[in-house]
């Protein structure tokens, strides 16, 4: 797993932008857990946004990091939004529950699909 | 010298006899043994997904079972063995006409009470409790046998087109 860590100013927000590369499992968790963890509190973010777009895989060890920002960022009044994972990652996501807590993108090929766009 | 290579033809025709009868029923057989460590568990789920490639399978399906065999690796090495990276984790899997059949084995602590393990949040690892739920949901079939200090045994069935 790389990642890369970005402050991206959006929708009058400063978010802390991160892009994540392989695979989110118990073996990249603790590394995605602190690089996540460390630059938040370092550059003081409510906003995480993680952009999914060259996650492989992703299992409940890579979805417990997440919810652990969620729950990071929240009491401070923040948020975590998701963005351009496969379908495969959204199903994960859903599964697990995160799009009841956090905005995260359709697929288009998913929307293709079931809403015909 | 004649008679040990009688007995090794018998052997090697024993052999042959048993591998054409799993050929004849259709049954591919694998099994593995690594270390309890974090970076084989992405090896146990490829090498299973690789494996049921050789079925009509979506690759939606093939992710799911990715996921689940991650998820049943990835107990073995966190809860059976708490992380000790020197223990040896099973994997075997049979693949037969109409089944994909995981076994994930571990010689670790094993557990006093399988149903509450299988409890969603049973287990604060950081994982939202979510290793038997994804297992459930993405197989068609999930046994747990388990007993303190004898280790746990998880088998999983995906039904095959």
């Amino acid at each position: 797993m790389k990642i890369t860590l970005k402050s991206k100013s959006f929708m009058n927000k400063r978010w802390l932008w991160a892009h994540p590369e392989g695979e989110l499992d118990m073996a990249s968790a603790a590394r995605f857990r602190s690089e996540l963890e460390g630059a938040i509190s370092a550059g003081g973010y409510r906003y995480l946004w993680l952009d999914m777009s060259a996650v492989t895989f992703i299992d409940s060890s890579g979805l417990g990091v997440i919810l652990g920002r969620y729950r990071q960022l929240q009491p401070l009044g923040g948020s975590v939004i998701i963005t351009r994972p496969s379908e495969q990652i959204y199903r994960l996501l859903t599964a697990a529950g995160l799009h009841r807590i956090m905005e995260i993108d359709r697929p288009l090929s998913l929307r293709y699909r079931e809403e015909g766009i | 010298m004649e008679a040990a290579e009688k007995i090794y033809d018998a052997v090697r025709d024993g052999k042959r006899d048993a591998g054409e009868k799993a050929e004849a029923a259709g049954v591919n057989r694998l099994e593995l043994s690594f270390l309890s460590r974090a970076e084989n568990v992405s090896l146990a789920r490829l090498l299973t997904a690789a494996l049921a490639a050789e079925r009509e399978l979506t690759l939606a399906e093939l992710d799911e079972i990715k996921v689940a065999v991650s998820e049943a690796v990835s107990n073995a090495i966190i809860h059976g063995y708490q992380g000790r990276e020197d223990r040896y984790v099973r994997l075997c899997l049979e693949l037969s006409p109409d089944t994909l059949k995981v076994t994930v084995r571990d010689d670790g602590v094993g557990m006093a009470d399988v149903e509450q393990a299988l409890r969603p949040n049973w287990s604060g690892s950081g994982r939202m409790g979510l290793g038997f739920a994804f297992m459930h949901s993405f197989m068609d079939r999930v046994e747990v046998e388990s007993a303190l200090g004898l280790g746990t045994t998880v088998t999983l069935y995906k039904d095959l087109p």
